[in-house]
């Protein structure tokens, strides 16, 4: 099977506009949660990881979504000849609620609902970017990042596709956050993954880009080894009881990579910092045999960032392994009794080559990828 | 004409004569999807796979628009978990693998017509490369204007009376069947 590469990525989040000003961040334990009081959001005061107001604005040409996926790819393709209007390239976009926001300040019409579409946004900016390809939309809940690299490596190991442009983007406004408040699923402070006193999520907003592809660059290059779905067929809105299907992606994916639980260097969970959530993952994780894996989550400094989510941390992970440092997870402090994982709570600086990214959401779907580095590098 | 979706899909659901409580809790598109599952699947023998092995990919041009603003309507007076949680496309998916216990490969694709090449391709690949055995497929909306499914049951395995999966024939009955305006 062809070889899917990592060639580029960008993560342009509040924390920074490139993969390297984020991950200094992350090295230095600076968050990009803080406290808003944003009455056109939320009544109440709220922690989120937000862009400044007037960072990123809807106007007459693009909405604040398609800002922010655009200065993502504007970035990673910066200078360099990415082959866009190559036949062989194609562009998908990862997002939960993309343009949703306008419901919030426009007048409702037909005009309003083609605007909002997924589809429009696409093809705006793949038309923008000179894609010649009609691009894919992806939206399946919290998985969306690591679906749309997986359908992504897919396409290029079966040969339809040399390149792969990856771009995934959520905004947060009162729609995502009364919902996710509805739901009582929201820390009243900084969230704390895989803590025992863990109370809810932040949410975040931010935008990342990944280009895969058959090719590969020189230098230390990480490679996309294998990736797979799966779903709970247990409950809308809440994790599986037993974790047994995540963990059933998790083995496929790590079947997959030809890897057994002792090659894993390190997890980056899904750990949104509910009760639920975390605890399923642990149960999968155990289940999977990598309960003494070092494990990861960022959602302390990015927040819940939706459709972006496992496009940041799947890049994050992919830098760690580059420099051989694994990420803390910010916000955990005391581990529970039931369902104990290792989870990273300091810097760790060692060897790394090989890591498991994992993800679920509504609608019961879990998702999980191997990211290794390159086998050559290695050798 | 107006047409009263909710008491047509309500229509659909009793003339089947099934007893699925958690049916009435669905939006408008999960009763779609769920319904039009039902008549797909009448016949398919499920037990002879793992339920790891069937999968659903579908795809729409609105993603939840249609419960995006139902939902957006209760947040001016009290936020709705209840309709919050259908504001995702796939959560029909999700009610689908619940209701017939499939628990393989599960995608949600936004395009602005049925992209029959990339429906028959991707589905291809996941069947090929053994990712799954069966997967149910293809369009479900439910759009201001009005709604449509067209679901495809394709199997590895050629059966009688199955046609072959390609992009030309699924087009072909995509368009076969109308958009029922509202």
């Amino acid at each position: 099977m062809k070889k899917v590469y990592l060639v580029a990525d960008n993560i342009t989040s509040p924390l920074g506009a490139t993969t390297a000003q984020n991950f200094e961040h992350l090295v230095n334990d600076v968050t990009g949660v803080r406290q808003h009081n944003d009455k056109a959001i939320s009544d109440e005061r709220f922690f989120a990881s937000l862009f400044e107001k007037g960072y990123f604005q809807t106007d007459k040409c693009w909405t604040k979504f398609e800002h922010l996926v655009i200065a993502s790819l504007t970035e990673i393709l910066y200078g360099v000849d990415k082959n866009i209007s190559d036949k062989k390239t194609v562009l998908i976009i990862s997002t939960t609620k993309g343009n949703i926001s306008l419901l919030e300040t426009e007048e409702p019409s037909p005009e309003l609902d083609a605007r909002i579409a997924l589809h429009t946004s696409a093809k705006k900016i793949a038309r923008h970017f000179g894609f010649v390809n009609e691009p894919l939309v992806i939206s399946h809940a919290c998985i969306s990042g690591l679906a749309a690299m997986i359908t992504g490596m897919r396409l290029i190991q079966s040969g339809q596709y040399d390149h792969v442009v990856v771009a995934g983007a959520d905004v947060i406004s009162k729609f995502v956050l009364s919902g996710f408040q509805s739901f009582q699923a929201v820390s009243p402070g900084l969230c704390k993954p895989f803590d025992a006193n863990r109370d809810g999520i932040n949410l975040g907003e931010g935008a990342a880009t990944v280009i895969l592809s058959a090719e590969k660059t020189d230098g230390e290059t990480i490679e996309l080894a294998s990736g797979a779905v799966s779903n709970d067929a247990n409950h809308i809105s809440g994790p599986s009881r037993t974790g047994e299907e995540l963990y059933f992606a998790i083995d496929k994916t790590m079947k997959g990579a030809g890897l057994q639980a002792g090659d894993i260097d390190f997890i980056s969970a899904h750990g949104t910092a509910t009760i639920y959530n975390d605890e399923m993952e642990a149960k999968a994780v155990t289940l999977a045999g990598l309960q003494d894996v070092p494990l990861n989550s960022l959602k302390g400094f990015y927040g819940h960032t939706l459709g972006a989510s496992g496009l940041i941390e799947a890049i994050v992970s992919a830098q760690s392994l580059k420099q051989n440092i694994i990420i803390p997870t910010k916000g955990f402090s005391k581990q529970g009794d039931a369902n104990r994982v290792n989870v990273c709570s300091q810097l760790i600086s060692k060897p790394l080559n090989s890591c498991l990214k994992i993800a679920s959401g509504f609608g019961g779907c879990n998702a999980a990828i191997i990211l290794t580095k390159s086998q050559q590098d290695i050798s | 004409m107006e047409t009263d979706i909710p008491g047509f899909l309500l229509s659909v659901y009793q003339h089947l004569g099934v007893k699925y409580p958690k049916f009435y809790k669905m939006d408008n598109l999960a009763k779609l999807g769920w319904l039009a599952t039902e008549v797909l699947l009448k016949d398919f023998d499920k037990a002879k796979y793992q339920p790891t092995d069937i999968g659903v990919v579908l795809t729409n041009a609105g993603s939840s628009l249609d419960a995006d603003k139902r939902y957006y309507e209760s947040v001016q007076d009290i936020a709705s978990p209840a309709l919050f949680v259908y504001t995702l496309p796939n959560i029909v998916i999700g009610e689908i693998c619940i209701r017939h216990h499939f628990k393989g490969e599960n995608a949600f694709y936004i395009f602005d017509g049925f992209n029959a090449d990339f429906v028959n391709n991707y589905v291809s690949i996941l069947l090929e490369t053994g990712q799954l055995q069966a997967c149910i497929c293809g369009w479900v909306e439910m759009a201001a204007t009005g709604y449509k499914a067209v679901l495809f049951l394709v199997e590895k395995d050629k059966k009688e009376n199955a046609i072959l999966f390609d992009a030309a024939g699924i087009e072909k009955r995509f368009i076969a069947v109308g958009f029922n305006q509202r």
